[in-house]
């Protein structure tokens, strides 16, 4: 399709869109406590690319962020599904979650938890299905 | 798990093993590992002889759904024993058979023995469990075994319509065995069978004890090829001997058998069982005898022998029921014919499993099994010839072989029924001599022709496609053991009169045992000028008096139109039923979204609102609702103000934006209400669904809504307006209904932080307490990308083909 010079969005989104991924994962792991998590931060991960998209195009977006998004999803299931059974092996039901408190550098008491680890596979297949679907139908355009 | 569990399961442990063993020893036949197991197993099963021949069992419990009253119980009676030793030690002889039938340059031979295997394991679980859902399953797993070794030759097109036909009837019978299986288990509470032989008293009264009845025996009727469900097995013949011989005659067949002669307990002491069993059976034996003599394949000869001989044991099981209504253990004739059941049942699976063998190396050395082209093969093959003659009279009943004995066993058994005076058998029953003896005059001419016409004569030897000689020793080691076995038992029938045949009619008729004493098996080889050896000699007489002028009534077989054979209904039901199903479907699926939609909410409406109304679940609630905000009001407006303006949009892409305002406008409702997270995810989706729906939808077509009929658009107002009716009726039930259930939010609200240590309380549900729900989530939005991917890309390659 004709794509129109639109100088004024497609200088915007490049720092638009740089925040957004930012705050996503902000967002992301910021989910356990409030508002947020790997399914909205990957969804709003996804809608910063789909800006990049239609301000770009498939192609520069692909040069720009080179990821095989089929395999992104197939990562985070094989994450997900992973981390799910980690559970057995210390013979706890399949999915039981672990947590703690450490004291880490910089960031002072941080509690450490295991559906993070769960949720980064949710992140990553939302990102990766999203960018699937409308890659795929961009493309066969 | 304890170890006779472990004997179970081996088959399919070994099955696992096999592929990797075929690629590995290319230059040693894989048969000679898969030996080992029916080997092992045997030499273990054969440990039990001593204890179920001295009136004891043994359980065995693996919990499997104790819930649900699903367990894996191994249960080792007479009778189960009986059949996990035809089923181990007959599964060794077919293995070395097999190892020089199948030639292992040639042959998918991973695939064989998998297939083969894990038919042994499964006959091995339906015979060995006492619960009754365990049985169904393994019951199950014969049939798609047996399924994938009838088509084991697939390219060709006789195995998979055999194949097909196997699994179709098959399958048919086990799904209403199932049936039966819960009508039983609604009856009285339990799937164990030990368990429901001790109530059978009580179920009788139950009026769904005939249902279940009914349905328990189409599912043995099936499997065991009984009249009118026999057409599969002549189609099943299309399997490579090896599986004929082991499946369709020493095991998968009597698995209708063993589950009759198992249920006999619980079902036998109607009346009914006894008619339609033992009618049922006789029947068979009839149709099997009378349409054997017509076939001109070794093979098909031998499959409606099969069946005939299943029906005889079968309808021995239905007449051994007479012996309940009768205490005296000691004067009980009619136990007669359990035994000669149990006696036959042995007999058949040596006599036949070596006839089998027989046909399959002369199928092998000439090439053919067609006995037009066959004959005066004895020179050449002289110990396969008497391999043959030793089955063949067996099979006919002469003397001295164990066919014999059992033979005569029945026809005293069908004269005896005679006396009995219940269920009118005392008059009909003269049906049962009568059918017996013409039966018999069948086999034995079939089973004449079956030895003259291959072996004697005159040998063609342009005819045959292979110069034919004897069959290498390998190959003659398994029907010589099987054809000793048939003289053995000839001879000394008691050699297992006390070791097995006592323990197994002891379990199929446990209450005539109960009070310590013990069934009295004693099978004499010469036992007087009775009634039932003038029948024999009269059989003798009038079969050779047939088979000699075969040539002047074999035209009766052609009287029978086509159209009238069951093959001929079961072919048209089959053609009749493809069609059916292919207009049913063309017609329902049209392919259009708007029809599937239609179908779905169509299908919501009628069940949501009859359930309000049948549950009179509706009611209307206002003292707890929360005033109404201007800025609420100002929302539901431009709610319905974008709902409105998508049904009268000309474009499509203005009614994607109309949604997306929907969609934002109910993102806004949730930060009125306090739901960042639900506000948060409606946003996001909301901007990337719009994002891509615009991508989609600019190169699509306007949209020409002058097209669609007024009738259609009618319709959908009304489907529309209904799911919106029904969604607010049951909106405002579900708020004003609230004290019927609890609210579950407390929990969470209690528990969040304790239990997950999180703050977000949706996010907490994702993944923590509803994780499952979550995973299954993202399993199925992956399947859908990759399905789209697909989609959208095999249509450009087709397009390029194209």
């Amino acid at each position: 399709m004709k794509k129109p010079n639109d100088v004024i969005l497609q200088t915007v989104t490049t720092v638009i869109s740089f925040i957004i991924i930012l705050f996503s994962i902000n967002l992301f792991f910021a989910g356990h406590y409030t508002p947020g998590g790997g399914f909205i931060g990957g969804l709003m991960t996804a809608a910063a690319l789909v800006l990049l998209l239609l301000a770009y195009d498939v192609k520069t977006l692909n040069k720009v962020l080179p990821f095989n998004y089929q395999v992104m999803t197939a990562a985070g299931l094989l994450i997900a599904v992973l981390t799910s059974a980690g559970a057995l092996l210390f013979n706890e039901p399949f999915l039981t979650h672990a947590y703690d408190y450490f004291d880490l550098p910089l960031l002072g008491k941080t509690s450490l938890h295991t559906a993070v680890l769960f949720d980064t596979g949710v992140y990553l297949v939302v990102i990766g299905i999203t960018m699937t679907i409308i890659q795929t139908i961009g493309e066969s355009e | 798990m304890s170890l006779l569990h472990i004997a179970i399961v081996l088959p399919f442990i070994a099955a696992v093993f096999i592929p990797f063993l075929f690629k590995g020893f290319r230059n040693i036949h894989t048969g000679w590992f898969v030996l080992l197991v029916p080997l092992a197993l045997f030499i273990y099963f054969i440990q039990y002889l001593p204890v179920t021949s001295g009136g004891q069992t043994v359980s065995k419990t693996f919990e499997w759904i104790p819930s649900l009253g699903i367990n894996f119980n191994a249960h080792v009676d007479g009778l189960g024993l009986l059949f996990a030793l035809l089923i181990t030690g007959i599964g060794s002889l077919v293995v070395l058979y097999s190892i020089y039938y199948l030639a292992k340059e040639k042959e998918a031979l991973h695939n064989f023995y998998v297939y083969l295997l894990m038919f042994m394991g499964a006959m091995l679980g339906v015979v060995l469990s006492d619960n009754l859902i365990v049985l169904y399953m393994f019951w199950e797993f014969t049939s798609i075994s047996s399924f994938l070794l009838i088509g084991y030759w697939y390219d060709k097109e006789r195995s998979r319509y055999g194949a097909q036909k196997s699994m179709l009837i098959t399958v048919f019978g086990g799904l209403s065995m199932l049936g039966g299986i819960v009508l039983l288990y609604i009856m009285s509470g339990t799937f164990s069978i030990q368990e429901l032989i001790g109530m059978s008293g009580s179920l009788m009264q139950d009026p769904m004890f005939i249902p279940a009845m009914l349905l328990i025996l189409l599912g043995a009727f099936t499997k065991s090829a009984q009249f009118p469900f026999h057409v599969w097995l002549p189609d099943a013949m299309e399997a490579p001997t090896p599986v004929s011989a082991y499946l369709h005659s020493a095991t998968m067949v009597k698995a209708g058998i063993y589950l009759v002669a198992r249920m006999s307990p619980v079902f036998a002491e109607s009346g009914i069982w006894l008619w339609l069993v033992a009618g049922f059976g006789l029947f068979t034996l009839f149709w099997g005898s009378f349409n054997a003599v017509k076939q001109t394949d070794l093979k098909g000869i031998l499959a409606f022998s099969t069946i005939s001989q299943l029906g005889l044991i079968m309808s021995l099981l239905g007449l051994g029921a007479a012996a309940l209504h009768f205490d005296q253990l000691d004067e009980n004739i009619y136990m007669g014919a359990t035994i000669a059941a149990v006696f036959h049942l042995i007999n058949h699976a040596t006599f036949k499993g070596s006839l089998f063998m027989v046909a399959g190396i002369v199928d092998h050395e000439t090439g053919t099994r067609d006995i037009r082209n066959l004959g005066g093969l004895v020179n050449l093959m002289p110990i396969t010839f008497t391999i043959a003659l030793i089955g063949t009279f067996s099979m006919a009943g002469l003397p001295p072989f164990n066919g014999f004995l059992s033979k005569e066993m029945f026809l005293l058994a069908t004269l005896e029924i005679l006396e009995f005076n219940l269920f009118s058998m005392d008059t009909w029953g003269i049906l049962f001599p009568v059918i017996a003896w013409i039966a018999s005059v069948f086999t034995f001419i079939y089973s004449i022709m079956l030895l003259f016409k291959t072996f004697l004569g005159k040998l063609q030897l342009d005819k045959l496609p292979k110069k034919p000689h004897e069959a290498p020793i390998g190959m003659l080691i398994s029907p010589i053991v099987l054809g000793a076995l048939v003289v053995v038992f000839g001879f000394f029938p008691n050699l297992l009169s006390k070791s097995m045949i006592k323990p197994a009619v002891e379990a199929i008729l446990p209450s005539l045992v109960e009070s310590g004493q013990e069934v009295y098996v004693n099978i004499y080889f010469w036992h007087g000028f009775t009634p039932e050896l003038f029948m024999t000699l009269g059989i003798v007489l009038f079969g050779t008096l047939l088979y000699a002028t075969l040539g002047k009534w074999q035209g009766i077989y052609n009287r029978i139109p086509e159209q009238f054979t069951i093959n001929g209904v079961y072919d048209r039901g089959l053609e009749k039923g493809e069609s059916g199903s292919f207009r049913l479907t063309e017609g329902v699926m049209t392919g259009y979204m708007r029809t599937y939609l239609l179908y779905i909410f169509g299908f919501f409406v009628a069940i949501l609102l009859s359930t309000l109304v049948v549950r009179d679940a509706f009611s209307i609630d206002t003292s707890n609702l929360a005033e109404i905000r201007i800025y609420e009001v100002i929302l539901a407006v431009v709610m319905l103000a974008s709902a409105i303006t998508i049904l009268f949009a000309k474009s499509r892409l203005t009614s994607i934006v109309a949604l997306g305002a929907v969609g934002y406008s109910v993102a806004l409702f949730f930060v009125f209400f306090r739901a960042p997270d639900l506000a948060l995810t409606q946003l996001v989706i909301e901007t990337v669904s719009v994002a891509l729906f615009l991508l989609c939808f600019y190169h699509l077509p306007e949209i020409s809504r002058k097209e669609e009929r007024m009738g259609f658009r009618l319709g959908n107002a009304v489907i529309s307006i209904l799911v919106g009716v029904t969604i607010t009726l049951i909106a405002i039930s579900a708020y004003s209904n609230s004290s019927v259930f609890e609210s579950i939010s407390q929990y969470h609200i209690d528990n969040v932080y304790k239990l997950a240590a999180g703050g977000n309380m949706v996010n907490v549900i994702l993944v923590d307490f509803r994780g499952f729900d979550t995973l299954f989530e993202i399993c199925v939005l992956g399947i859908a990308a990759l399905g789209i991917y697909a989609m959208v890309h095999f249509r450009g390659v087709r397009r390029q083909k194209g």
